[in-house]
């Protein structure tokens, strides 16, 4: 009985990892002040960078590198714009994901239909894996999975107990205080929007290399816009974006689950669980009101003139 | 400072009415310019490109009709919109809404489909509006009752209303005859907008069809309710000032209401124009993201229902750019939507001058020899 909840398991958290990466990114970003919707436009970004640096023999590392490095690029024009020429936060973020699914989807036209020549394998850590139950998903992940739960402690260990997370989060709540204090303001955010696209195009790479070994128009289906409900779910807690990708991871694997055990629901309504799931859990946490007001960021998504 | 810019930005006391109209202009250009250099890079000459993309596709009457059909239902959708944006209220899935409109629609142009009559259409129309208003009344009340992000609310919705077209196509609404493609049947001519060459002989030939009446009806509706009526003035306030409209006692629950209902039946109308227009079915991607593109058209009209027009009819010339671009020039048909991203871009990024005047930086030493 148990085993056969394995295969379960293990596509809950290769669902979760993605989301969990774009997410924690996500969080750096919006606990600095600033909203990001870009998601879904710099994973795609990322994705496809990804998939041309490995359809190009440049490997794995390479492969890693591209992604990191085309979602940070993507995501300072959208710092460009908000920071520094002071445009509305939500109008930008939503053209960065236009701008980003064009782009991506005008030059990955010639890569469609393609099998990406190399692939993230699962690394069984010996002993771990063979315990029961988690064992088997989550002690053998690939390199991206464990890299993931590193960032995840590596997110939380930097917000909390760092000067660098402190001075992130003060600006985040009020800028105009951090500022005279003397903290950079403007480069701070840059420098977090930077990570955020960072990790976003990991969260692509992670689709496109890794879990779909190719690449294709609107490949992460939405994913992006459910990452953003993330942390809103997670209240901007680092450590709770892990739990709730894990449910989100669950309730897609569960729609893939009954399909392979052929029950009898249509598959457009498996596959709509997900999105359903996220309206569900926003209306929860959002009828809680005090809970968001106590932990959003003060300052979030309002534009901040550093005057010179 | 990592960015030492060259320039500084001085607020202005007003938005400068002037640059509001002249940002939008600039952007055309600045997407103008980095498309033809995009066109350039891929080895076309940017001349002939541009004239492919921007001239070829209106040249002759066919082509207008084509532009018009298809900045119909942009113009529609952003209309509905730009009411709920003048509020701050983020609508951002009219797409999902559109497809409701569309499916309430083709369900009484099936079940009717052999024994319908002129009482059809507009039923069709009725439904298509209810259906995308009552998508949207789900984001609405989560939105009024619960405070939730309407944002993604609406977002999730239009992908779970993408599955469920998919789930009507391929299953109980599918055509017995398709061979298992997934579209519905033609639909009955009384279920169809009458197309406009039945009356004019000069239009020979185009597509255009009677639902280009219902926008030419609704932007003068729309440019009343927003900036005419009490319950318009309301909703901008809102936006511009929600802790000023607080104060005057406007509900925040009935504008919420009031803007994604607007936006949804607005939607719902543009799926029925388009699933009882040119393409005369319900099938599984019938719309090249009119619901999206339609938030680039109400920000490029600046929220204004005559600007809107415009807007849509630029929108319109870049999907058919785009479409002529494959054709002619073996582009992949993506560049339309890498333009529509950088207009927006562009255009936020320019707008900065309406509310920042923009100063050369002294050099650091000017003040010194002064």
């Amino acid at each position: 009985m148990i085993e056969s909840l394995n295969p379960l398991l293990a596509s809950a958290i290769a669902a979760a990892i993605p989301l969990i990466l774009a997410a924690l990114g996500e969080l750096v970003v919006e606990r600095s002040g600033v909203l990001n919707l870009g998601l879904e436009g710099m994973m795609l970004i990322g994705a496809l960078a990804s998939f041309v640096a490995v359809a190009h023999g440049g490997g794995l590392a390479a492969s890693v590198i591209a992604a990191m490095a085309a979602g940070a690029m993507i995501a300072l024009v959208f710092g460009f714009v908000t920071l520094t020429l002071q445009a509305n936060q939500v109008a930008a973020g939503l053209s960065l994901t236009i701008l980003g699914t064009g782009i991506s989807a005008f030059l990955g036209r010639q890569y469609v239909g393609f099998r990406a020549p190399a692939s993230f394998a699962d690394l069984p850590i010996p002993g771990l894996s063979e315990l029961p139950l988690l064992g088997p998903s989550l002690f053998s992940m690939n390199l991206l999975g464990y890299a993931t739960i590193a960032l995840l402690g590596g997110v939380a260990w930097f917000l909390y107990r760092t000067r660098a997370g402190l001075a992130l989060r003060c600006i985040g709540e009020s800028p105009v205080v951090a500022r005279s204090l003397g903290l950079p303001v403007i480069p701070v955010r840059y420098a977090a929007v930077a990570f955020g696209g960072a990790m976003a195009g990991l969260a692509g790479c992670y689709y496109a290399v890794a879990q779909f070994k190719m690449w294709q128009e609107g490949l992460t289906s939405g994913n992006g816009w459910i990452a953003l409900a993330l942390v809103v779910f997670a209240t901007w807690r680092p450590l709770r974006v892990g739990i709730g990708a894990l449910l989100f991871g669950g309730v897609s694997a569960l729609g893939l689950y009954l399909q392979a055990i052929n029950v009898q629901v249509s598959v457009f309504a498996l596959s709509s669980l997900p999105y359903l799931a996220t309206i569900i859990v926003l209306a929860f946490i959002s009828s809680n009101q005090n809970a968001i007001r106590r932990n959003a960021p003060a300052s979030l998504g309002k534009a901040f003139h550093a005057d010179g | 400072m990592p960015l030492r810019l060259p320039f500084r930005l001085i607020p202005r006391a007003q938005p400068s009415q002037r640059m509001l109209l002249i940002a939008p202009l600039l952007a055309v250009t600045l997407t103008l310019v980095v498309g033809l250099g995009i066109f350039a890079a891929l080895g076309q000459n940017p001349l002939v490109a541009f004239r492919v993309f921007f001239i070829d596709p209106v040249s002759d009457i066919n082509g207008v009709s084509e532009l018009l059909l298809k900045a119909s239902p942009l113009c529609l959708i952003a209309l509905g919109l730009a009411i709920g944006f003048r509020a701050n209220i983020w609508n951002i899935g009219a797409e999902g809404q559109m497809y409701l409109g569309g499916i309430f629609a083709t369900g009484l142009a099936i079940h009717f489909h052999e024994n319908g009559g002129p009482w059809l259409l507009p039923a069709m129309i009725l439904a298509g509006a209810v259906g995308g208003a009552l998508w949207a009344s789900i984001t609405a009340f989560l939105r009024a009752q619960l405070r939730t992000n309407e944002i993604l609310v609406s977002l999730m919705l239009t992908y779970v209303a993408d599955l469920l077209v998919k789930y009507l196509v391929y299953g109980p609404w599918q055509d017995p005859q398709s061979n298992n493609f997934p579209f519905t049947v033609s639909f009955s001519d009384d279920a169809l907008f009458p197309v406009l060459m039945n009356w004019w002989d000069w239009l020979e030939g185009t597509r255009i069809n009677l639902s280009l009446l219902i926008t030419v009806v609704a932007v003068p509706l729309a440019w009343l309710f927003m900036d005419k009526s009490f319950v318009g003035f309301q909703l901008s306030v809102a936006g511009l000032a929600p802790a000023a409209a607080r104060y005057a006692g406007f509900s925040e629950k009935r504008m919420v209401w009031i803007a994604l209902l607007i936006g949804g039946a607005a939607a719902g109308l543009a799926g029925v124009t388009e699933v009882a227009g040119p393409i005369g079915q319900l099938n599984d991607r019938w719309t090249p993201g009119y619901g999206f593109t339609a938030i680039i058209v109400a920000a490029l009209g600046r929220l204004n229902a005559f600007g809107i027009v415009l807007a849509a009819l630029l929108m319109a010339l870049l999907y058919l750019g785009g479409e002529a671009a494959q054709i002619s020039l073996q582009l992949p048909k993506a560049i339309s939507q890498v333009f529509q991203g950088l207009l927006l871009m562009f255009l936020l990024g320019c707008d900065v001058l309406v509310n920042y005047r923009v100063a050369r930086r002294m050099p650091a030493n000017a003040l010194v020899n002064a």
